[in-house]
C-alpha cells in the first residue's frame, strides 16, 4: 500500500475500491461472511485495518455481520459490512434496526443473478427493490449504485458521508461487473475528500432520538446512560410499545429525515435531456452500454438523451420527470425482470411511453448494440 | 462499602414490566447487589445489551447505564462491536434461554470459541415466556407447553455444558433460589476476563408453571430447591437419572487469551509488519 500513497493513478479492482475508499472514508471497523462477488472488500480490509488500528472480523453469518456493525457504530466507529444477494437477505433484519435505532454504517451488497443461490459469479441487478424494501416496516432507505471502479470509490465515500449526516444505513448497490473489473482510479488528493462525522451531542444534550430531525449521537461508554432500542421508543429512548402518537412521530420523522431531502441526496448524471426523442434512465453496470449506444443513437439521427442515476433511492422523481417533459419514450434497460422500470414509469406521470429492455442470466451485460436496436425501434414507431 | 444495599439507586424509576412471582426480580436484584458489593457506586463502567423476550427488559432501560436492546438472538453480535471498540468497557449481556441458546445459538457458541470478553447471564425460564408459552430448546421433555399440548417430543440442550466445550472461561449454573451463589458468582465473573456464561433457572409462573403444573411461583421454586444437584453429584449419575435433576454449580475454570487479547495483538503485529 506504500506505493499507493504517493500515486495518484492507480489500477484497482472495484472491490478493492470500495475497500480502500471506506479507509479513506475513515471506516476502522469491518466485520463480514465470505459470499462471491463481495469477498475481496473482506480480504482486503483484513490486511488493511489491523495495519491502521481498526479491526476487521469474519463472524459466523450475516446476521452476526450487521449486528457486530451496529455495535461498532454506538462504539464510536465507522462501520462497514459487505454482501450479496443472499448475505442481504440474512442482513434485512439488522438493516431494519439500524433503521430504527438510527445508527450510522455502510453496507455494500455486490448484486449477482438471484433469485437464491442463483448464479453465485455471474451479475445481476435483481436486488434493487429489496434495497429499497427489504425489510418490514416503514422504512426509507439510501441506496447509491456505482457504475465504475472510480465510482466504487468515490460512492463509498459518499455513503459513509450519507450514513453519518443522517445517522441512517446507507446501502451501497454495486454488482459484479462493475466489483469484479479493474480499472483506472485517480485518486483525489485525501486533503480534497470531504469526509462527514456525526454530530456528537452536547453537554446536557439527552434527546439522542428525536426533537431535531437528525438527532446528535451519542456513544456507549461516555457515561451519558444511553438507551438504544429496536422498539418504538420516546426521544429518550425509552421503549414505549403501545402509544400511537409516539410511534407515529418517530416514524414519520425517520422516514421524512430522508424522504424531505430527496433532491440533495439524488446523484445522477444526465446527457441532452433537454432535446431528447427518446430517453434512457439507466445504472449500474448497465449502464456502461448506454454512452455508446446513444451516441450512436445520435449519430443515426435520434435526438438521444439519457440519465444515469447514482442515488436510486430515495427516487429522484423530479430528475426524471424531467426528461419525460421531452422525452416521447424513456427506455429502462436493467438486468433484472423490471424492477426499476416501474419506478421511472410512476415517476414519468404517463408524459413519456416508458419501455423496458431486460436481460437477466449469466451475467450477461446488456450491450450497446443491444439498446441501440431498441432506441431505433422505438423511434420508428415515433415516425 | 458501609452504605446498604438499594437496588433502586441503580434503577430508573419505571414500572417493570414483569408478572408477579417471575424470577426476573430474583435476577435484577441480584446482579444489583454483586455490582453493590464490588463497590460501584453506579453503572457508568458498564454496557448492557440484550436481545428480545422478557429477561432483555432486565437491563433495558431500567438500569441506569449505557443499554442496547437488539434483536431477537442478536445480543451477543452487538456486544462484540461493542466490545472490541470499546475494550475498556464492561459488556455484559442478559438474555432468556431463547434468545440466547434459541435463534441466538450459533452466536453464543462462537463467542465462547473466540473467548469473547463478554459476561452473559442467561435467564432460564424453560420457556418462550413473553409469547405466551411456547416450547424452547430448554424445555424439559414430556412438558406441556401451548405448542406442545401433548407434552414436550424433544429433549432440551445443556447450555452450560456447551459452553465449557466450546471454550468459556467460566461457567456456572444456579437457579433463583440460590441467590447466593448466584450472586458470588456473577462477583467472580465479573472480574475476570474472557467469555464468561452464567445460567440461572428462573420460573416463570405464567407462561410456563401454570400449564406444566405448578400452581405458583413458590411451587416452583420448591422444585427448584428440590432437584438441584450439585455438578459433582449429578456426574454420578445415569443420564436418565440426572436428566430429571437441576444441575447447579460451577464448572472448572480455563485460562487461554481473550479475543480482545488476540484481536489487539494481531493488530499490532499487522502494524510492526508494516512498519
Amino acid at each position: 500500500m506504500k506505493e499507493n500513497s504517493t500515486a495518484n493513478v492507480l489500477f484497482w479492482q472495484g472491490n478493492e475500491a470500495c475497500a480502500e475508499a471506506a479507509i479513506a472514508a475513515g471506516c476502522r471497523f469491518f466485520a463480514g461472511y465470505p459470499i462471491t462477488p463481495s469477498s475481496e472488500i473482506a480480504e482486503h480490509l483484513a490486511k488493511r485495518l489491523p495495519q491502521l488500528g481498526g479491526i476487521s472480523l469474519q463472524m459466523e453469518d450475516e446476521l452476526a455481520s450487521i449486528g457486530a456493525i451496529v455495535g461498532a457504530s454506538w462504539a464510536g466507529a465507522k462501520s462497514m459490512t459487505a454482501t450479496s444477494g443472499p448475505g442481504f437477505s440474512l442482513m434485512q433484519e439488522g438493516i431494519g434496526y439500524a433503521f430504527m435505532t438510527e445508527t450510522p454504517c455502510v453496507i455494500a451488497d455486490v448484486q449477482r443473478a438471484g433469485p437464491s443461490t442463483g448464479q453465485a459469479t455471474k451479475c445481476g441487478q435483481g436486488d434493487v427493490m429489496q434495497s429499497r424494501w427489504g425489510t418490514h416496516g416503514d422504512y426509507s432507505a439510501i441506496v447509491l449504485s456505482p457504475n465504475s471502479v472510480q465510482e466504487l470509490f468515490t460512492l463509498t465515500i459518499r455513503a459513509f458521508n450519507l450514513a453519518e449526516k443522517y445517522r441512517t444505513p446507507v446501502i451501497l448497490l454495486a454488482d459484479e461487473i462493475t466489483a469484479h473489473m479493474r480499472e483506472q482510479v485517480i485518486l483525489p488528493p485525501p486533503e480534497t475528500l470531504k469526509i462527514i462525522n456525526r454530530r456528537k451531542p452536547k453537554a446536557g444534550d439527552k434527546a439522542f432520538f428525536g426533537l431535531e430531525e437528525v438527532p446528535p449521537m451519542p456513544s456507549v461508554g461516555e457515561d451519558l446512560n444511553v438507551v438504544v432500542t429496536g422498539s418504538t421508543h420516546d426521544e429518550y429512548g425509552i421503549r414505549v410499545t403501545a402509544d400511537p402518537v409516539i410511534h407515529r412521530r418517530l416514524v414519520e420523522r425517520l422516514n421524512n429525515k430522508i424522504r424531505n431531502h430527496t433532491d440533495e441526496i439524488a446523484d445522477y448524471e444526465s446527457y441532452n435531456v433537454e432535446d431528447c426523442q427518446v430517453g434512457i434512465v439507466s445504472y449500474g453496470c448497465t449502464s456502461r452500454s448506454t454512452y455508446e449506444a446513444a451516441e450512436s443513437a445520435q449519430k443515426k439521427g435520434v435526438k438521444t438523451g439519457f440519465i444515469r442515476l447514482r442515488t436510486l433511492w430515495p427516487f429522484p422523481d423530479k430528475v426524471i420527470r424531467k426528461m419525460a417533459e421531452t422525452a416521447e419514450t424513456i427506455i429502462v434497460p436493467e438486468m433484472n425482470l423490471k424492477q426499476l422500470f416501474y419506478e421511472v414509469e410512476r415517476a414519468a406521470q404517463g408524459k413519456s411511453r416508458v419501455t423496458p429492455l431486460n436481460k437477466i442470466g449469466g451475467g450477461e451485460l446488456l450491450t450497446p448494440e443491444e439498446l441501440l436496436a431498441k432506441i431505433l425501434e422505438v423511434k420508428k414507431r415515433h415516425d | 462499602m458501609t452504605e446498604a444495599f438499594s437496588a433502586q439507586k441503580y434503577l430508573r424509576n419505571i414500572k417493570p414490566p414483569f408478572c408477579a412471582g417471575c424470577g426476573a426480580y430474583t435476577v435484577s436484584n441480584t446482579f444489583l447487589r454483586a455490582i453493590h458489593e464490588l463497590g460501584y457506586e453506579n453503572l457508568s463502567k458498564f454496557v448492557f445489551c440484550s436481545g428480545i423476550g422478557c429477561s432483555a427488559w432486565i437491563p433495558s432501560p431500567h438500569f441506569i447505564a449505557d443499554s442496547v436492546h437488539t434483536l431477537h438472538g442478536r445480543s451477543i453480535p452487538v456486544a462484540t462491536g461493542i466490545k472490541l471498540v470499546r475494550p475498556d468497557v464492561n459488556v455484559v449481556v442478559f438474555g432468556g434461554d431463547g434468545d440466547i441458546v434459541g435463534i441466538g445459538l450459533s452466536h453464543f457458541i462462537h463467542a465462547a470459541r473466540r473467548n469473547l470478553d463478554i459476561l452473559t447471564i442467561m435467564v432460564n425460564n424453560m420457556v418462550y415466556g413473553m409469547t405466551g408459552g411456547q416450547v424452547a430448546p430448554t424445555t424439559p421433555f414430556k412438558t406441556k407447553t401451548t405448542t406442545t399440548p401433548y407434552g414436550s417430543f424433544e429433549y432440551p440442550l445443556d447450555a452450560a455444558k456447551l459452553a465449557v466445550t466450546a471454550g468459556a472461561c467460566y461457567v456456572a449454573r444456579w437457579t433463583t433460589i440460590h441467590v447466593n451463589e448466584f450472586k458470588e458468582s456473577i462477583k467472580k465473573a465479573l472480574e475476570m476476563k474472557g467469555f464468561r456464561f452464567i445460567e440461572v433457572i428462573s420460573q416463570c409462573p405464567t407462561a410456563f408453571g401454570r400449564r406444566a403444573g405448578f400452581k405458583d411461583a413458590g411451587e416452583m421454586l420448591k422444585w427448584f430447591k428440590e432437584n438441584a444437584v450439585p455438578i459433582e453429584q449429578a456426574e454420578k449419575m445415569s443420564d436418565q437419572e440426572a436428566s430429571l435433576k437441576l444441575v447447579i454449580g460451577e464448572y472448572p475454570q480455563k485460562t487461554r487469551p481473550t479475543f480482545v487479547e488476540t484481536v489487539y495483538n494481531t493488530m499490532k503485529e499487522a502494524q510492526e509488519a508494516e512498519d
